[in-house]
């Protein structure tokens, strides 16, 4: 088996990677900003029950949640809820969105009173305040500690594998049954390169917003 | 008749009551100072009249209409409308940093037009409107040249300059300061007050609440000296500032103008 076939099977690999990892970020970098307004409600019960799920989900490995979800439904309801890659998808989801909702909340509890208060007083109106006034600054605060989400992301796709997901790690291992162990390692290249390149994207977007102080 | 009257406003916080009852009223064109101690109530009362803070008891009037009345309930849409009556400049500028200094003058009325169905020539043309609105108020305020700056670029005395045309561009009938000089530098009060004191030359109907005594004084139509929640002493700026009959108006102005 030479380099070229490994190369190959390897980019399949890649590919459910890179499958999961866009799929998780579209879905739970919105579904993060609906449970971090849930954390920061008013509503005193929603607070607390969303406080509640994020402690869960945050408290629980994500290999155990994937596996949870793709048995569990099984188990109840006799038939299984999600293919194996919507299981996948549907606990990472949850997953990111639950620390995602973290650093938003932390982000838009750093915007001074003031900038709502300039905004009402001109007669904004709350979306428009949030939305027009708050979000990209909340953006340019939250932009560092995304990156290290986002780069994490990266690397827990691996954790797919335990329910039979064939990404990268999975598709270098299936050569360890004929022997081979230098495929594992060559993973790390993909690995590193996948993740450079969005250290480059972070970088540009950081000087993107550099034009302002906030 | 007066523009503005302000009847028996009271705010709690918590326990702790900011204002017992403050009622005054205010002439078109008309200038108010307001003066006093820290936590005399002064910025809470300016909060209640732009709808910042929700009074617990008084009712205000502009041009006769109630604007405000603590009995009743006002929806958001209701207090957006209302609260566009006054105008609110803050100690603390809140220019919003992402965008330039044209962009923090249009922005509001723009998104204000999103409410209105309106056919894309007219609002082509109101957007045209606004933006020589801007343009006109960036110069009224000396600051036509700075006009793609953002905030971070400039002075603290350009950003309140900046803050002020913001508040203008909205064309409120009162246009209130909040202690407008308190983060300046000495030497950037003037600007600021300069263009203040202009605006007075044009028929805007002002409240101030100042530190800035000597500006109280001179620009003022009306001075009130605010302690401990009530209205202590009210009159023109020499009645106030010449003849204070009040013991604690005297304690406060001795300790105000004192130099060193």
């Amino acid at each position: 088996m030479g380099f070229w076939e490994v190369t190959l099977s390897l980019l399949n690999g890649l590919e459910q990677t890179c499958l999961i990892f866009a799929l998780t970020l579209v879905l739970a970098l919105p579904l993060g900003l609906v449970i971090s307004f849930g954390s920061m409600s008013r509503f005193k019960p929603l607070a607390y029950i969303t406080k509640i799920f994020v402690w869960i989900i945050r408290g629980v490995p994500l290999m155990l949640q994937i596996i949870i979800v793709f048995y569990v439904p099984g188990f109840v309801l006799g038939t299984p809820l999600f293919s194996r890659f919507g299981s996948v998808i549907a606990a990472f989801v949850i997953n990111y969105a639950c620390y995602f909702s973290e650093i938003y909340r932390g982000g838009i509890e750093s915007i001074s009173k003031g900038q709502y208060e300039a905004g009402q007083v001109l007669g904004m109106t709350k979306s428009q305040i949030f939305f027009k006034v708050v979000l990209m600054q909340v953006v340019k605060r939250i932009l560092a500690p995304m990156s290290n989400e986002v780069i994490t992301l990266v690397k827990d796709t691996a954790l797919a594998r335990v329910i039979m997901i064939v990404e990268i790690i999975q598709a270098a291992q299936n050569f360890a049954a004929y022997g081979l162990m230098w495929p594992l390692f060559y993973t790390a290249v993909f690995y590193l390169v996948f993740v450079g390149l969005l250290s480059l994207l972070f970088g540009y977007l950081e000087k993107k917003l550099d034009y302002y102080k906030a | 008749m007066a523009l503005l009257e302000v009847k028996d406003i009271k705010k709690n916080f918590g326990k702790t009551e900011v204002l017992k009852g403050v009622s005054f009223s205010l002439d078109k064109g008309e200038v108010l100072a307001i003066i006093g101690s820290s936590g005399s109530g002064k910025t809470t009362l300016l909060r209640c009249l732009n709808f910042l803070e929700t009074a617990d008891c008084g009712e205000i009037l502009v041009d006769g209409d109630t604007v405000f009345n603590a009995g009743a309930e006002y929806n958001e849409h209701d207090v957006r409308e209302k609260r566009l009556k006054f105008g609110l400049v803050f100690q603390s500028f809140n220019l919003f940093p992402q965008y330039n200094v044209m962009q923090n003058l249009t922005l509001a009325p723009s998104l204000a037009l999103k409410k209105q169905k309106l056919s894309a020539a007219e609002k082509k043309e109101k957007l045209e409107a606004i933006d020589k609105k801007a343009s006109e108020l960036l110069e009224r305020v000396g600051l036509s040249d700075r006009s793609t700056a953002y905030p971070c670029q400039l002075s603290g005395g350009q950003q309140q300059r900046v803050a002020i045309a913001r508040a203008l561009v909205m064309q409120p009938d009162i246009l209130c300061f909040d202690e407008p000089t308190s983060a300046l530098d000495p030497e950037l009060t003037g600007e600021v007050l300069r263009v203040i004191k202009g605006l007075k030359g044009e028929e805007r109907t002002m409240i101030v609440v100042t530190h800035e005594m000597e500006f109280a004084k001179n620009v003022a139509d009306k001075v009130i000296f605010m302690a401990d929640g009530v209205i202590e002493e009210m009159g023109t700026p020499d009645e106030v500032f010449g003849a204070p009959k009040s013991e604690k108006t005297k304690a406060f102005l001795s300790n105000s103008l004192e130099t060193f």
